[in-house]
């Protein structure tokens, strides 16, 4: 089974620290670009991709500025061409400030059984410094909105270690959303990402990230509270409820297959040692390329044993369940001692075993691009 | 050629005040270059040279010249190298001269480097003239830097030559007054050979070209010689004249200046000041002045990537081909590996061995602190030279240790006097004089130790005057002092680089400052870092770098992974050049903390 991802690069505005690619929506742009998702859709199942898929995830972006018709137009298109499978677990990414009752109820009619809403923190003034669009009110409203319109599993977004964040901030949030109690939530910390306003802020001296220090508190502190209270964490920035992990995350971390469709969206493909793809995030040469029937995707990797080998482990230390040896065995004929023995050696105190896994501890993901490094 | 048509000449200047482009348009008047080889400094021939305005080693070019009286003349045009590190082979080559141009630049002045050689050539009872260059600056003072000359040096500049080498004023006027002032050579063609060796270099095909200034009898080819302080005899092959390029002759007799090859294996055979003489006939006395030699400044050059050993081993070995004063031996050092202990002549020669290394045979270094060559008597009476604080035995076995002392003389304006005194007496310096040159130049004498002045006094010194100080210095002797080795421990293991040899009054103040700088260079572990500086078993100084607590990426979702994987993959390969001590890895700036020691009142 793969999965299918589809990129919806519209913002009402664009967030300082967001470094995925968007751009300003207008209506005209919106309307018309589902048509271009099918059509590449359809290029892509004459080349070789194929279903069914247990997974669809639109993201972006914002992919709540597209109407519920629009998303059952495209869902049409996905089992036409793709198929889906009878459980797919199908997500919607929203943004507090861009839904109603009637467009949730509308998004839960026509078949999105998952709803990811980009809550980031539930402090007024937290939320205007990371420039979101919505206040802590309207986030709350629109996950009871989202209750009421029969979403049984949502996932609530957390960033923390803002600027100017205390830790009783953090704890007002996390008893804030523990109150709501949703099914999975996405917990970051705020990172500055490259050639975005945010960093730009803090090269100015204009804004301070809290130092390592509070940001390893604050992780432990979310990790703590969550899973005193029946959150299991099984990804670095990810918790869920039993049974309510993301098939559709969990997917990139195993290695599994995905198509990803519209402009700036990623493919990974299983043939021989494992494929990356990636359209170029430019709206304009994403369209020409599916009007002129080109490909509208590029080849960014090709992988041989032991690219794909590492970044097996590279993905799979990322959740809870860890690097599976029977797995490695099976693939590759290894196993993650005899792989990586000096690797292994100096991240033991970060490891535990699991049976046939090795996975990281909460301590060790936070040291994890640290640790990592040796499998790479 | 009779030698009353003969002139040897030599120019002395600062740096920057236009040597090497009087040089270029002495010979460009003289027609010794064509149109096409009028490159900017003809006789500054390695990048490096041309670059930082340093002549390295010596030339010699012969000029032709039709004087104003209608005579044919052969000017010898003997360029020296031109730092405080290389004052014996100024001295050699000046002693090749019987004249000398002293280029001052019109809106500078006399600067203390010039001042020094100036001193050396009038030893050497050379003809020296002044010639004020830059004359056609708008900030060309002339009539008071001729006062300067006339007052520092008590030269009579009344007819100094008013030129301006870059728009070609006043260049005839140099040559005819290099015809004019300077004395013929008035050697003995008849006498002895006895000819004076002032440089040499390695050329693959002919072997080593030694430059000679024949100063009685004459050298031909196929004639047998023998070098008088090498005690080795070779047999002439060739025998030439630079004018510029390459010209075989048949002889040089007495007054001349040439090259000769002998098929002479290694520049260190052919020592500069050393006399040739003819094996059947030998002179009974060798020329005055000859003297071995010896590297005063000693560092560790190290590949940053161990792989490159062999290749900096060539590099190595291929410098010295041409530089008989450059040392190297193996060396192992457990934190930074295999690499070698490297003698210099001082600090700007070190600098220029390294810049060359890395730029020109591509090898990447980690240099360890400079030392200098302590003398340590062991309680049992032997006498040992150690030049790394890692040779210096255990303090039981130490009678005492001697350091050598320079004597420094530096040159300032009256307003950095004050501070240049306090770096002085900083650098524990005993002060010798204060002289004033005028009313508003100083020359600070100072005996001062060598190892004070290998961490960072040209830097302190450049800084505290705005750049108007220069400094000269020579050798004096070795001095009983309290010297004691200072250790740097990472996390409890001795990072045998990192050790110095400091004064004992130092060592408090040093450490702390060490282990403070280290700690901004070492980026956070897996696990705390302690960095101790410590004499013997006593630590005198401690840091700590806080254990990593956070390195992760919170976000890999599908659009992430090449991405995020890549950067970390960069970043892996960024630390295959940190050194490895211990489990603690050091990047290069850690090592290179200890060379920028700044010490401040």
């Amino acid at each position: 089974m793969s999965g299918l991802y589809l990129h919806i690069p519209f913002c009402r505005r664009k967030c300082p620290y967001c470094d995925f690619f968007s751009i300003t929506a207008t209506d005209s742009l919106v309307e018309a670009y589902p048509k271009l998702l099918i059509q590449h859709l359809a290029w892509a199942t004459e080349h070789g991709w194929s279903g069914p898929v247990d997974s669809v995830y639109f993201g972006g972006g914002t992919p709540s500025l597209l109407k519920p018709e629009a998303i059952a137009c495209m869902l049409q298109a996905i089992n036409q061409r793709l198929g889906l499978a009878e459980d797919t677990e199908i997500t919607l990414e929203a943004n507090p400030g861009t839904v109603s009752q009637h467009s949730l109820a509308g998004y839960r009619s026509v078949g999105v059984n998952r709803l990811s809403l980009g809550l980031q923190s539930c402090n007024d003034d937290h939320l205007t410094l990371l420039g979101r669009v919505h206040n802590r009110q309207q986030g709350i409203d629109a996950f009871n909105w989202a209750r009421e319109a029969g979403f049984d599993n949502i996932s609530l977004d957390l960033m923390f270690a803002l600027p100017g964040q205390t830790t009783a901030e953090l704890e007002e949030d996390l008893r804030t959303y523990l109150e709501l109690g949703p099914e999975h939530l996405s917990c970051y910390g705020l990172t500055a990402e490259p050639a975005t306003p945010l960093q730009q802020r803090i090269i100015t001296g204009e804004l301070t990230l809290p130092d390592e220090e509070f940001y390893a508190d604050a992780f432990m502190l979310v990790h703590e509270q969550l899973t005193a209270t029946g959150y299991e964490h099984y990804e670095i920035a990810n918790y869920a409820r039993n049974g309510y992990a993301s098939r559709h995350n969990l997917g990139y971390w195993k290695r599994h297959p995905y198509l990803g469709i519209g402009a700036g969206a990623h493919s990974f493909q299983d043939i021989q040692w494992g494929r990356r793809w990636d359209v170029p995030p430019d709206l304009s040469t994403y369209r020409q390329a599916l009007h002129d029937w080109q490909e509208p995707m590029r080849c960014l990797e090709t992988f041989d044993r032991q690219g794909a080998l590492s970044e097996t482990i590279y993905l799979a230390l990322r959740t809870a369940e860890g690097v599976s040896d029977i797995n490695l065995q099976r693939q590759f004929k290894t196993t993650l001692q005899e792989a990586f023995p000096e690797a292994v050696e100096k991240a033991s105190p970060w490891l535990c075993r699991k049976g046939d896994c090795t996975a990281m501890t909460p301590a060790g993901w936070l040291l994890f691009d640290h640790l990592i490094q040796a499998f790479l | 050629m009779k030698q009353t048509q003969i002139r040897n000449f030599s120019i002395i200047a600062h740096i920057d005040h236009g040597k090497s482009t009087l040089a270029d348009r002495l010979l460009e008047f003289t027609g010794a270059l064509s149109d096409r080889e009028r490159t900017d400094q003809f006789l500054d021939k390695m990048d490096l040279e041309r670059e930082r305005g340093i002549t390295i080693k010596a030339q010699a070019v012969r000029l032709n010249y039709t004087a104003n009286d209608g005579q044919e003349y052969i000017l010898n045009l003997i360029d020296t190298p031109g730092h405080v590190d290389f004052t014996y082979e100024v001295s050699r080559s000046l002693s090749a001269c019987e004249g000398a141009l002293l280029v001052v630049d019109a809106s500078q002045g006399v600067e203390a480097q010039t001042l020094a050689n100036v001193y050396l050539a009038i030893d050497q009872n050379l003809e020296v003239f002044p010639v004020l260059n830059k004359i056609d600056l708008p900030s060309a003072d002339p009539e008071s830097v001729r006062a300067e000359i006339e007052e520092i040096i008590g030269l009579d500049a009344s007819d100094a030559v008013l030129a301006s080498a870059k728009s070609g004023i006043g260049i005839d006027e140099v040559l005819e007054a290099i015809v004019q002032k300077i004395p013929a050579p008035q050697g003995d063609p008849d006498a002895p050979l006895k000819a004076l060796i002032f440089d040499s270099w390695y050329d693959p095909y002919q072997g080593v070209i030694v430059l000679v200034r024949v100063i009685d009898g004459s050298l031909k080819k196929g004639d047998k010689i023998r070098l008088m302080a090498s005690r080795t005899e070779h047999e002439i092959l060739k025998v030439g004249v630079f004018a510029p390029h390459p010209l075989a002759v048949n002889e040089l007799t007495a007054g001349e200046v040439g090259f000769i090859t002998a098929s002479i294996k290694v520049v260190q055979d052919a020592k500069v000041g050393d006399t040739l003489t003819h094996v059947r006939r030998p002179t009974e006395q060798a020329l005055p002045g000859f003297k071995e030699v010896k590297p005063m400044v000693f560092s560790g050059l190290y590949p940053i990537d161990s792989c490159d050993y062999e290749d900096l081993r060539d590099a190595m070995e291929k410098l010295r081909l041409n530089d008989s004063s450059f040392s190297f031996e193996p060396e192992n050092s457990m934190a930074l590996g295999f690499g070698f202990r490297c003698g210099f002549l001082g600090l700007l020669h070190m600098e220029i061995i390294q810049e060359r290394l890395e730029r020109e045979f591509g090898v990447d270094l980690i240099t360890t602190a400079p030392t200098v060559v302590y003398r340590v008597t062991t309680v049992k009476g032997e006498v040992i030279n150690v030049d790394s604080a890692n040779k210096l035995p255990d303090v039981q076995y130490i009678d005492h240790i001697e350091e050598p002392f320079i004597l420094a003389s530096v040159h300032v304006p009256n307003e950095f006097v004050g501070a240049v005194l306090a770096l002085c007496e900083e650098k524990r310096g005993v002060q010798r004089e204060i002289k004033y040159l005028t009313a508003n130049r100083v020359m600070v004498i100072y005996e001062l130790p060598l190892n004070e002045i290998v961490l960072d006094f040209f830097d302190r010194l450049k800084s505290l005057s705005r750049g108007y100080a220069s400094l000269d210095y020579e050798h004096l002797d070795y001095r009983p002092s309290e010297l004691v080795r200072l250790n740097i421990l990472i996390n409890g293991d001795l990072v045998d680089a990192l050790s110095l040899i400091v004064h004992r009054d130092k060592a408090q103040y040093r450490g702390r400052d060490l282990v403070s700088k280290m700690k901004e260079f070492i980026p956070r572990q897996q696990f705390e870092v302690a960095i101790q500086a410590a004499i013997g078993g006593k630590v005198i100084a401690r840091e700590t770098v806080k254990a990593l607590r956070k390195d992760v990426t919170a976000k890999c979702y599908g659009g992430d992974i090449t991405r995020k994987r890549k950067l970390l993959e960069k970043q892996k390969e960024g630390k295959k050049r940190m050194k490895q001590v211990g489990n603690v890895e050091l990047p290069q700036e850690a090592f290179l903390a200890i060379l920028k020691v700044k010490e401040n009142k």
